[in-house]
């Protein structure tokens, strides 16, 4: 790019910025950005990644706070009755917010929620530890083929994205494994490592927890990780599985039009940051750019998707 | 690099600095019921970027560790465990205060404590990489009967009726299977509740169940709140040093104990404490009275709930698997930092590491002059608040502190209708300690019987899996031996001393 075309580029980036900005006067405080679940978590790691280029690029602070319970229902269920003004955000995340309504009453359903922005995901991946038999995941499916049950996979929890990918993949490859489920994916890897499982049905990010102690054998992405330019997608071995846990923020409905399109904007630009998106995929996470404008579009397909694993799977009937 | 490098690494004036705040930061947070450790980090995460690793790592280790500490100064002086590592801790250190001996509880808790969490911290520097193998030798069979074993200290606690003791356990594991399964994603025992979707939290029960009976009966009964005596006594150091050198099997039992506890990611502090305490009562000489006021009840909690940091710690630099919950906060503030976990950190990154431990070692020591004056302070406070002032002062405490768990209103209300329920369960003669020995112990066992069962299953090995593996087989041994061992000292011991306390 020459970089006269760069300038007039940047230009035109400040331009559209400072009218949007006048457009909306947004953040005029600290933002209170309220992660559902416990601190330690992905979702927590994530936020607190966010945090220091909120505060960098917006001027103001990103209040990272938890409200944990049922999964994250408890803190969904009560999004809608926090003030509206965007000084109020939360987190959410895929498949939670589309099983645990369509599978009981949780207090909010899926089109309660007013997602703003999806800007990651951690990829379901099937990890092994380093000095597991199996080197591929071919051996994995023969041992599984000849020994119907046997294969234990730990995972992070029932109704889970992993969880979700294990069913899918068993009848993809037309094989019979045994999930078992952990609180968390803490304890699944732990599990893992401690030899209690087979593999563990896990994510990108929980292998990259474990460094040179677990191995990949596949990822659900379209394209490999970065992180990981050795290991094979499920696609390339002729599995069309690409799927994984999506993480993204929404707020309160009472929220302004003018506000929800500055917020996706601004995340969109944390997300554009180098060094940011550096930090994410070191740490095993894989970026994704889902603004406003996309957000029915998205969770419609993706509940589609959701809700048909998880019949397939006999979590919803 | 383990050795005096480090050390003077660690020793920069900020470092201090920073250990001594956050030492006292600490203490302060975890004497206040419902603000945790895992809290008082999370809430330290963002004012930690800006700095340099080992620095960010040396003020969460010593908010961690004093928030440990700090626990114990209510369930002294208020019959409140500050953190739910302190609940053993209430068993003997209230009694003790009730008597007039709160100023010794409170030396003692302080000497405890430092001496667990150097134990602790010592381990973590000479062994670490070995000893994280504990952590993955610890399957979910393990789990369930470490579990059990814990619950059969209900038989040991409730002295005088056992079939009290455990119609409280059972109230408490009942507690614990509110809201969605952890496990199985079940929605159980919430009545159509959308409150109780998200569970009883085992802190707000702990506020509930152990403050609130306390704070009625102050109300209810005339007369001073803890006996003190006729003349100041200072710190009592020297009496706390005689009875901790009396007592240093126990010291260094429930130190080891601790450290072991805190490396298995699936228990912490509070287990930690119960499994000391336990091991403390059981091996109680003729003229210990354990749960009457005894010195070594609140020696082994506190020293085994702070050799949980730095057996936490192991896993968590050595595996990347956080060993208790502050320690999966630290993990995240590391990653946020750059820093990769794993058994590379320790010659990739040795400085950063061995200073942050030596940064640990350093705010322990440390801990020693700002603990014996801060229980001081406490203490004072406390005795010599007026009743109208105290009692008003402390049941806002509990709220803002309940409060603050999840930012939830409904938390509040249980925990005031759980402290209710409580206070009459304490008339009929129902302890608190059961009950929430079964909330903690409940989800432990659980998981770890659905996850040895499905996996037992799958290996077409159920037997095998539950009683054939040799951790399980010694947990189970020792489960059996805890529950015959009063029926065993009963015959052996013709008639046991009369309590002489009092």
């Amino acid at each position: 790019m020459a970089p006269r075309r760069r300038f007039t580029l940047g230009l035109a980036g400040i331009v559209t910025a400072a009218m949007a900005a006048a457009a909306v006067a947004y953040p005029t405080k600290s933002v209170d950005y309220i992660i559902p679940f416990g601190p330690g978590g992905e979702s927590d790691i994530t936020a607190r990644l966010q945090q220091p280029f909120f505060k960098t690029m917006f001027g103001q602070d990103l209040v990272v706070s938890y409200k944990p319970g049922g999964g994250g229902a408890v803190g969904w269920a009560e999004l809608n009755n926090l003030p509206g003004d965007g000084h109020t955000i939360m987190g959410v995340n895929l498949p939670h917010i589309v099983l645990q309504p369509a599978q009981k009453k949780v207090g909010y359903t899926t089109e309660d929620l007013t997602t703003v922005y999806w800007f990651h995901f951690t990829p379901d991946a099937i990890v092994v530890k380093d000095d597991s038999p199996y080197k591929t995941l071919k051996d994995l499916i023969e041992y599984a083929k000849a020994n119907p049950g046997k294969v234990t996979l730990s995972g992070s929890g029932k109704g889970t994205a992993n969880h979700l990918a294990q069913v899918r993949f068993d009848k993809m490859a037309g094989i019979k494994t045994t999930y078992v489920s952990f609180a968390g994916t803490g304890p699944s890897n732990t599990a893992l490592l401690g030899g209690q499982t087979t593999a563990a049905w896990g994510y990108t990010t929980s292998a990259a927890a474990l460094g040179e102690k677990a191995r990949i054998l596949a990822v659900a992405m379209d394209k490999r990780h970065p992180k990981y330019p050795d290991v094979p997608t499920f696609k390339e071995l002729g599995f069309d599985l690409v799927s994984g846990a999506y993480r993204g923020i929404a707020v309160p409905k009472s929220t302004p039009e003018d506000t929800r399109k500055k917020l996706s904007e601004m995340i969109g630009k944390i997300n554009a940051d180098p060094q940011f998106q550096k930090r994410m995929l070191d740490g095993g996470f894989a970026m994704l750019d889902i603004p406003y404008e996309k957000n029915a579009e998205f969770m419609k397909a993706r509940s589609a998707e959701f809700i048909e694993a998880a019949k397939e799977g006999g979590i919803l009937n | 690099m383990s050795g005096l490098e480090a050390f003077l690494a660690a020793l920069t004036p900020l470092n201090l600095l920073l250990a001594v705040i956050g030492v006292i930061a600490g203490t302060v947070i975890g004497a206040i019921p419902g603000l945790t450790a895992t809290m008082a980090v999370a809430v330290l995460v963002p004012f930690t970027f800006g700095m340099p690793p080992a620095p960010a790592l040396i003020l969460m280790g010593a908010i961690y560790t004093g928030a440990i500490y700090g626990g114990a100064y209510s369930a002294i002086l208020l019959n409140t465990p500050g953190t739910p590592s302190a609940i053993a801790t209430t068993l003997d250190g209230y009694p003790m205060a009730r008597r007039g001996d709160g100023d010794l509880a409170m030396t003692l808790a302080c000497l405890a404590s430092v001496a667990g969490g150097l134990v602790g911290a010592l381990a973590l520097l000479t062994l670490a990489p070995p000893l994280s193998q504990v952590a993955l030798a610890f399957g979910p069979v393990e789990y369930f009967w470490l579990a059990i074993f814990g619950l059969s200290l209900i038989s040991a606690l409730s002295e005088g009726s056992l079939l009290k003791g455990l119609a409280g356990g059972a109230f408490g594991l009942l507690i614990s299977c509110i809201g969605v399964a952890e496990v199985s994603a079940d929605v159980r025992l919430t009545f159509g509740s959308q409150t109780l979707i998200g569970g009883i939290n085992v802190v707000a029960a702990l506020i509930g169940l152990f403050c609130i009976p306390v704070l009625i009966d102050l109300v209810a009964t005339p007369g001073r709140h803890l006996h003190v005596a006729a003349e100041p006594r200072g710190f009592r150091l020297a009496e706390a040093v005689s009875v901790l050198m009396r007592k240093k099997v126990n010291l260094l039992r429930s130190s080891v104990i601790g450290t072991i506890v805190g490396i298995l990611p699936g228990a912490g502090g509070s287990v930690a404490g119960i499994v000391a305490y336990s091991e403390a009562r059981r091996s109680a000489r003729p003229g210990e009275h354990y749960g009457k006021g005894d010195p070594g009840g609140v020696i082994a909690s506190e020293s085994s709930n702070n050799a949980t940091v730095g057996g936490g710690f192991i896993p968590t630099l050595v595996l990347g698997i956080p060993g208790t919950p502050p320690d999966a906060v630290i993990l995240g503030a590391l990653l946020v930092q750059g820093l990769r976990t794993g058994p590379s950190l320790f010659t990739e990154k040795a400085t950063i590491v061995y200073t942050f431990i030596w940064g640990l070692i350093i705010a322990t020591v440390l801990m020693l002059p700002i603990g014996l004056l801060l229980g001081r302070y406490a203490y004072k406070s406390i005795i010599t608040l007026p009743k109208a002032l105290l009692v008003p002062s402390v049941a806002f405490m509990t709220i803002i502190g309940t409060f603050a768990i999840r930012n939830s209103t409904s938390d509040v209300v249980i925990m005031i209708i759980l402290g209710v329920i409580g206070w009459i369960l304490g008339r009929f003669g129902f302890a608190a300690a059961p009950i929430v020995l079964g909330i903690i112990l409940g989800p432990i066992a659980e998981q770890g019987f659905v996850q040895a069962w499905t996996i037992g299953s799958a290996q077409q090995d159920l037997v095998g899996m539950f009683f054939g593996r040799p951790i399980s087989m010694a947990i189970i041994a020792f489960t059996v031996f805890s529950l015959a061992s009063p029926l065993l000292m009963r015959r052996w011991r013709l008639k046991p001393e009369i309590a002489h306390v009092e």
